[in-house]
């Protein structure tokens, strides 16, 4: 297709001489303002294809996995194309050759390709276990070629944590909409003059340049490669709204038959592709149900992108997640809302094919929406829980109005900006280290730097917190350090070419850190300062427990006493960050997110002294602690707004359950309460919030009858989950959450 | 201006429309057979906080407020105990731009001067019982005052949110919510009507305060009980709601 017919109708701008899709999207949509009424339902056809999946879960679900392919290494092209039902399909690609088959990815690392195979009865064959132990190096090797006895020590006690150091680090967005705009031989083209005029002299990062822009264009040879495998030459741009899609779609497919990336997230494509789909259907060509038909039989895709994990990380990330995030929504610079009907549709498709926790639909909310759009997006998390919101008034100053999350809330400049993702260090098991003087308070191994024991019959807050300080300098070095060498590693031997390709050549990295046991740490120094805490040593002088004498203020109640402390700790631990030189100068950013992991975090911490127990979990993302927020929803929310966004970057994730009567008598009340709740958090500088409309009795029922609920998702810190597949304990924690309900 | 405030919350879609700030006050002189707070019956089971304290915390919460919808509420235990503090408090909120309402059984209603009523947006009026004994029984106290009160707030032209709790086998006889639904209708400034099933939750806060339950084995009322009392008011023109 010529670029000249598949643009017909656009309006001209600078996209057409550079790679500028912000600039396509501008001068081409159309805001819709309207209500939902305009939606239509699933075709037979829709519901025909995702029952044949959906058929296929339980047995998933109970194994664990549907089927691996254990032979074939996965690239681009490794795997014949495969379909769900080959006639049936209007957007077509799986990562292997079937549906639900999962395929290896050893460049992360060999160990955990081998020990997720076997977990799972499959052998794995040695050939491939050759290669990659013996001729071909892998990113987990060469980080712990390097890692040092400090960083092993760190990471052994957990005070380090879910580094991505044996898995693919993901949060990189490709500008999948590039494929679809553009075509790939154009994209080819613009990479080759990037690299034509990359020369001498050849330092370190000239060469590094050349050798990944060499990269990307070959995996952007394989794209073509692989989309021809299935019938299509996308060599040029996309002609119409089905081509957008499919081309789209398979620019992502190739991401992720590549990288077993943490978050392999979509980016920023519905108000995108509604201006394809808005031109077939001015031209007749479509109609809104076959419109809608084609993002269903999208996300149909989208939800079934699966990687071979251990059940350890699964145990750590909750479920078997690949958050597929997809930004919905905002305003744009000029002040026009970004809604378009295809925002509505995508929304549409929770009810359509029923609710699910992929792909993770992001609403960058502001005030400012259309009315219409607000109500819908509150209407279907009320039905299915399944939406996060963003704060667009946050995120649009600072990084434009083209950004995407990855994950659940990394914000970044689609196309122009990746991150170094950083997992995150336990802030509570650090002030224990502070009390103990670097000794873990579990096995009595000297993790941390020295300091001399604390002799004292009551803590002294000026004390602890003089002494924390010390042992977050540590700490911060330590993870800097750790996250250079993941890096320089995972570029070396896992480089994601086909993500990268869909970037700039000139990109904005940021380093993103993370802190967990916010709401830990900040109540245990509150109780330090405002009531009486006493060590309780054990024989070998190690303090192990506290007695907490008095009351204290807990973060969490919008009360300042204890909010302030929590918020200073983000910023002190981010001026700690900022210290120390990233790999390739990257920008250091810092979340306060922790997903489930919290269950896990807690797990290898002991007794705290805001009174929580030994291995009991931490409250997920920044939420203050289980049950001692005492003033509801909004006093919680506002003290979480306090934490300062300008230095956590990377993202401040709140997680609230309602029931539905928490929110309203009627339907319509329910709906008008939840916009105002949103439009209430984003107007205190709310960043990002989970919403779950939910009641006890419907989780403990999941709980005892989960062949009930295959489909019940609720949101946990940053993304949706399947209850059903979270493990025992896991779901006991979300049930003993605090439900806002109004008594 | 000092008062005796038992606690505070914030709440959305409980103590009137939208996102509310509200303050419950400590002291009863009612003994409302169902009551769940029965911690707050007692003045002394407050802490003393001047208004100007309370002001203070409510401004904490006011942008989120004025954003999602809402304002605040006066509730308790019975806020007409500490009238002037409640007139004292209304007025500073209503200088702040915010939507007010006061819960409040009516039985103390003559406390309320007209600057105060002046300074309420929202009544919301729970009417127990429509019939003189009944209340009684329901309450330990008269059924006139509130009558008088609902009388004198439809006559200034206050609206009121209705509020009716259904306890099975107390208060559900048709007689007694049709006598309800009659006054209301009467009244003729009736906003809404919450019919709020009896619910079993207080009965912890009973034992904690060492009292005996008064409705031990009474059963929360079913779905089609509750449906038959919002009929009720439906029939007299109302706007019914029912939780």
């Amino acid at each position: 297709m010529t670029e000249k017919n598949a643009w017909r109708g656009f309006t001209e701008g600078a996209w057409r001489d550079g790679i500028a899709v912000r600039d396509f999207i501008q001068a081409n949509y159309t805001p819709y303002t309207g209500d939902a009424g305009f939606l239509a339902g699933p075709t037979e056809r829709t519901t025909a294809a995702w029952a044949k999946l959906t058929a296929m879960f339980p047995e998933e679900r109970e194994r664990g996995v549907y089927d691996v392919d254990p032979d074939t290494p996965s690239t681009i092209t490794s795997h014949r194309p495969g379909y769900i039902d080959r006639d049936a399909e209007l957007i077509v690609g799986l990562q292997t050759d079937a549906p639900l088959r999962r395929a290896i990815i050893p460049n992360g690392g060999w160990r955990m390709v081998e020990s997720s195979l076997k977990m799972y009865g499959y052998e794995p064959s040695p050939v491939v276990a050759d290669i990659f132990t013996k001729y071909r190096k892998t990113h987990n090797s060469g980080v712990f070629d390097v890692y040092d006895a400090n960083i092993l020590a760190a990471r052994k006690a957990h005070i380090l944590t879910g580094l991505p150091d044996a898995y693919g680090r993901g949060r990189i967005i490709g500008d999948y909409r590039r494929v679809a705009l553009y075509g790939v031989d154009h994209l080819i083209a613009a990479k080759k003059a990037d690299k034509a005029a990359s020369g001498a002299p050849f330092t370190e990062e000239m060469i590094r340049r050349r050798e990944e822009l060499s990269e990307q264009i070959r995996a952007l040879t394989e794209l073509k490669q692989m989309a021809a495998s299935y019938g299509y030459d996308i060599s040029g741009p996309a002609s119409t709204g089905r081509e957008a899609i499919q081309w789209l779609y398979f620019a992502y497919l190739a991401a992720v038959k590549e990288q077993n990336g943490a978050a392999m997230s979509l980016g920023r494509t519905s108000t995108f592709l509604d201006i394809y789909l808005q031109r077939d259907m001015a031209s007749g060509e479509l109609t809104e149900s076959q419109a809608q038909e084609l993002v269903d039989d999208f996300v149909i895709k989208l939800r079934i992108v699966r990687f071979l994990r251990t059940p350890e990380y699964d145990a750590l990330f909750s479920g078997d997640p690949t958050w597929v995030t997809e930004s919905i929504g905002g305003i744009g610079a000029d002040g026009r809302p970004l809604v378009t009907r295809t925002s509505f549709r995508y929304l549409q498709t929770l009810y359509n094919l029923g609710p699910a926790p992929e792909p993770n639909m992001t609403v960058f909310w502001s005030p400012a929406l259309p009315e219409g759009f607000k109500r819908f997006c509150a209407q279907v998390s009320i039905d299915t829980s399944a939406i996060q919101y963003e704060s667009d008034e946050l995120m649009r100053p600072r990084y434009g109005d083209d950004t995407a999350i990855a994950c659940c809330v990394s914000a970044m400049a689609v196309g122009k900006q990746m991150q170094f993702f950083g997992a995150r260090v336990n802030l509570a098991k650090t002030l224990l280290y502070a009390i103990n003087g670097g000794r873990d308070e579990i096995t009595g191994v000297q993790v941390g730097p020295v300091l001399a024991p604390l002799t004292g019959a009551v803590l002294s807050y000026d004390e602890v917190a003089r002494r924390f300080d010390t042992m977050m300098d540590w700490l911060a070095q330590t993870y800097v350090d750790a996250l250079n060498i993941i890096h320089y590693m995972h570029d070396k031997y896992a480089y994601e070419r086909i993500e990268m390709a869909l970037h700039d050549s000139d990109i904005l990295r940021t380093m993103a850190c993370g802190i967990a046991g916010l709401s830990v740490a900040a109540d245990s120094l509150s109780a330090i300062k405002h009531a009486t805490v006493r060590p309780v040593r054990n024989d070998d002088g190690l303090i192990t427990d506290y007695e907490i004498e008095g009351d204290f203020p807990a973060y969490g109640n919008n009360d300042d006493r204890a909010d302030k402390i929590a918020a200073e700790l983000v910023e002190i631990f981010m001026s700690k960050i900022r210290k120390h030189p990233t790999y390739r100068d990257a920008v250091h950013t810092q979340s306060v997110l922790t997903i489930t992991s919290n269950v896990v975090y807690g797990k290898a911490t002991g007794n705290t002294p805001d009174g929580r127990r030994a291995g009991g979990p931490f409250a997920p993302g920044a939420n203050p602690m289980n049950g001692r927020d005492k003033h509801g929803m909004v006093a919680a929310a506002l003290s979480v707004a306090k934490l300062p966004y300008e230095h956590s970057l990377d993202g401040i994730s709140l997680t609230t359950t309602v029931t539905p009567a928490g929110l309203g008598n009627t339907r319509l009340e329910q709906v008008t309460n939840l916009v105002g709740v949103l439009d209430g958090y984003t107007s205190v500088n709310g960043f990002h919030m989970n919403v779950n409309v939910l009641d006890r009795a419907t989780l403990e029922d999941a709980m005892a009858h989960p062949e009930n609920y295959p489909q019940l998702t609720i949101r946990v810190s940053g993304y949706a989950v399947n209850f059903v597949r979270l493990t025992t304990e896991q779901q006991k924690d979300v049930i003993s959450r605090t439900f806002h309900g109004a008594l | 201006m000092v008062g005796s405030v038992h606690s505070w919350d914030v709440v959305t879609a409980a103590d009137g429309p939208g996102t509310r700030f509200v303050t419950f006050l400590a002291g009863c002189p009612l003994r409302c057979l169902y009551c769940h707070n029965p911690d707050t019956w007692q003045r002394r089971s407050g802490r003393p906080m001047t208004v100007e304290g309370l002001i203070a915390k409510m401004l904490t919460f006011r942008p989120f407020i004025r954003a999602a919808g809402g304002g605040v509420t006066v509730s308790g235990g019975e806020p007409l105990l500490q009238p002037s503090f409640v007139a004292d408090y209304l007025r500073r909120c209503q200088e702040y731009g915010m939507h007010t309402a006061l819960d409040t059984s009516g039985f103390l209603g003559a406390r309320a001067t007209d600057e105060l009523l002046d300074d309420t947006d929202l009544v919301l009026l729970d009417v127990k019982s429509s019939i003189p004994s009944l209340y009684r029984k329901v309450t330990g106290m008269p059924l006139e005052p509130t009558i008088a009160f609902g009388n004198r707030l439809a006559a200034r032209g206050n609206r009121i949110r209705l509020r009716f709790v259904l306890v099975p086998g107390l208060t559900d006889a048709r007689e007694n919510v049709e006598g309800i639904a009659k006054l209301a209708a009467g009244w003729g400034n009736i906003d809404r009507v919450d019919v709020l099933g009896y619910h079993r939750l207080g009965v912890a806060k009973y034992e904690k305060l060492g009292l005996r339950y008064p409705l031990d084995g009474v059963p929360p009322p079913t779905p089609e009980q509750l449906a038959t009392a919002a009929a009720i008011f439906a029939d007299h023109g109302l706007e019914v709601s029912v939780t």
